[in-house]
């Protein structure tokens, strides 16, 4: 809930924006500019906190220390046909903001976008 | 005043107030559990103290400070010794019932938030009825068959996404207002029709609770949105829709199709304000949206005097311009039942054939062609699309028309 609050310029929110892709293939020159614009956006009008491009989850490895013995496993913690590829992390004072920069990034990179909040407090 | 009078004033106060409390402590608390609890506190207050002391002059005014005040008071319980925020409003809770404007302006906020794209659309339509409407959680599990602790938690989930996610509360800006102008409405459409053509065996067939309820809210919409064209248009055509309510039921239940229903019960009142809203809008000649086209179909439906004065080319060319609208099979297929009247069965019916790969689990696509077909004299084929029907149906009202259709097909 924002409102009368974020008017007031006290809370900002933090969201993860992933980047959800299927197959192998890279991303597309013409993906790849249009990403940096948006990039350039989210720097220029201050939502920008990070960015970052992932490895496919064939490089994962998964750790498992909770035990008496560490297991560690080839691969990611779970096998999905769609997996995370990419992500920002912004700050917006609102759900409707990082859903219109979800909606522009979107579009960018050519891929599904996931938008979550950080926990705050 | 009686006991049963001030009980009246209350329920009335509730019905005209709720929304108001409600979204004015949202603003000023920035969380929507807190105003909803503090609001139903207030609200109890009332049920104790005004038959004693006697209904407040303003009984609105008296609703908002003591809610304020029981937020305030939970907010002290809680020691939430951090918040300053709240700390900060809590000190100007003496400030007056406001104007008009503002409050409006937040009953506003409140829709948009609780029919707010980021929310499934049965939690949308959960949350405008409590929040908004004020309807309390066993009334809406009922109305919706579900379980109450389903409901619940149904409303739960919604509130915390909005707090977690940090949903604005929030009229949208102009680029976005007709997109969520049209959720809201849709949200509201979804309720009258869930009221008008209830599904589940052992309900009534329809609910009464749940079209007055979606009318009362496209009215409050309206009052806060007069310039809206869809606004109107749902308005007619909800308006339009209830007038034939009484007819549209037999005695023991049974639906009673547009061509049998007796024309002398219809509700003159109701139609007569649909109609005029559907004049407005055709007086402005600006092209008409999804709503105002299904009012204006509507209108037409009701200024008929019987079935077969109707006048069918201005319903199909209604049609036509809703299907160049939203090009959807449902559309076409209620098209295509005009179709018939105008331009015969068998037209009618190869249009109905070509959108069986989109219809096929439609009940409404099997009892639309089982009419066509027995209306041509295929009896037998008339006979399996009125099984289909009846399989796929689950209001008891048309299973019950459609099984009379059925075996009234002479064989």
């Amino acid at each position: 809930m924002r409102g009368g609050a974020s008017e007031e310029g006290v809370i900002v929110m933090q969201y993860l924006l992933s980047v959800i892709h299927e197959g192998t293939s890279m991303a597309t020159a013409q993906e790849g500019a249009d990403i940096d614009v948006f990039n350039d956006r989210l720097q220029e009008q201050g939502y920008w906190v990070f960015a970052g491009g992932l490895g496919v989850p064939d490089n994962a490895t998964t750790i498992d220390n909770r035990g008496a013995e560490t297991v560690i496993t080839d691969g990611p913690f779970v096998e999905t046909k769609e997996y995370l590829v990419g992500f920002w992390i912004i700050e917006a004072p609102d759900l409707d903001v990082a859903l219109e920069l979800a909606t522009a990034g979107s579009k960018a990179c050519h891929r599904k976008v996931e938008v979550r909040p950080f926990l705050s407090e | 005043m009686s006991s049963i009078d001030i009980g009246e004033a209350i329920a009335q106060v509730h019905r005209q107030e709720w929304a108001r409390v409600v979204a004015s402590l949202t603003r000023r608390f920035g969380d929507l559990d807190a105003a909803e609890d503090a609001a139903a506190e207030a609200f109890a207050a009332a049920v104790e103290r005004w038959p004693t002391d006697g209904v407040p002059p303003n009984p609105g005014a008296w609703l908002t400070t003591t809610a304020n005040h029981k937020a305030i008071d939970r907010i002290r319980r809680e020691n939430k010794r951090d918040d300053k925020q709240r700390e900060a409003r809590m000190n100007d809770v003496n400030e007056p019932h406001e104007s008009l404007g503002v409050i409006d302006d937040d009953r506003l906020r409140l829709i948009f938030t609780c029919c707010h794209p980021a929310l499934a659309p049965q939690a949308r339509v959960a949350l405008t009825l409590r929040m908004v409407g004020g309807l309390t959680v066993p009334e809406i599990a009922r109305a919706f068959l579900v379980q109450e602790d389903a409901m619940g938690r149904r409303i739960t989930r919604a509130k915390a996404k909005i707090k977690a996610a940090g949903i604005p509360y929030r009229v949208p800006g102009p680029e976005d207002l007709p997109d969520r102008v049209a959720g809201v409405l849709s949200v509201l459409y979804l309720v009258f029709n869930e009221g008008y053509l209830a599904s589940g065996a052992g309900t009534d067939p329809i609910r009464r609770d749940l079209t007055a309820e979606a009318v009362r809210l496209v009215r409050l919409v309206r009052s806060l949105l007069p310039t809206d064209a869809e606004v109107a248009g749902l308005l007619a055509l909800m308006l339009l829709t209830d007038s034939r309510r009484v007819a549209r039921l037999t005695a023991d239940g049974a639906l009673v199709t547009l061509a049998d229903q007796d024309r002398s019960v219809w509700d003159a009142a109701l139609i007569a304000e649909g109609h005029r809203l559907v004049r407005e809008r055709l007086a402005t000649g600006e092209a008409p949206g999804r709503y105002q086209l299904l009012a204006a179909i509507n209108a037409v439906h009701t200024s008929a005097r019987t079935f077969q004065d109707t006048d069918w080319s201005q319903i199909v060319a209604l049609y036509d311009q809703l299907v160049r609208l939203e090009k959807s099979p449902i559309v076409e297929l209620n098209r295509a039942v005009a179709v018939a009247e105008w331009d015969g069965p068998q037209v009618a019916l190869a249009v109905v054939d070509r959108l069986e790969p989109e219809l096929a689990a439609y009940h409404p696509f099997h009892a639309t062609r089982a009419d066509l077909l027995r209306r041509l004299g295929r009896g037998v084929q008339a006979r399996v699309a009125y099984d289909r029907a009846i399989e796929l149906s689950d209001n008891p009202a048309e299973i019950a028309h459609l099984t009379r259709q059925r075996d009234e097909i002479p064989t």
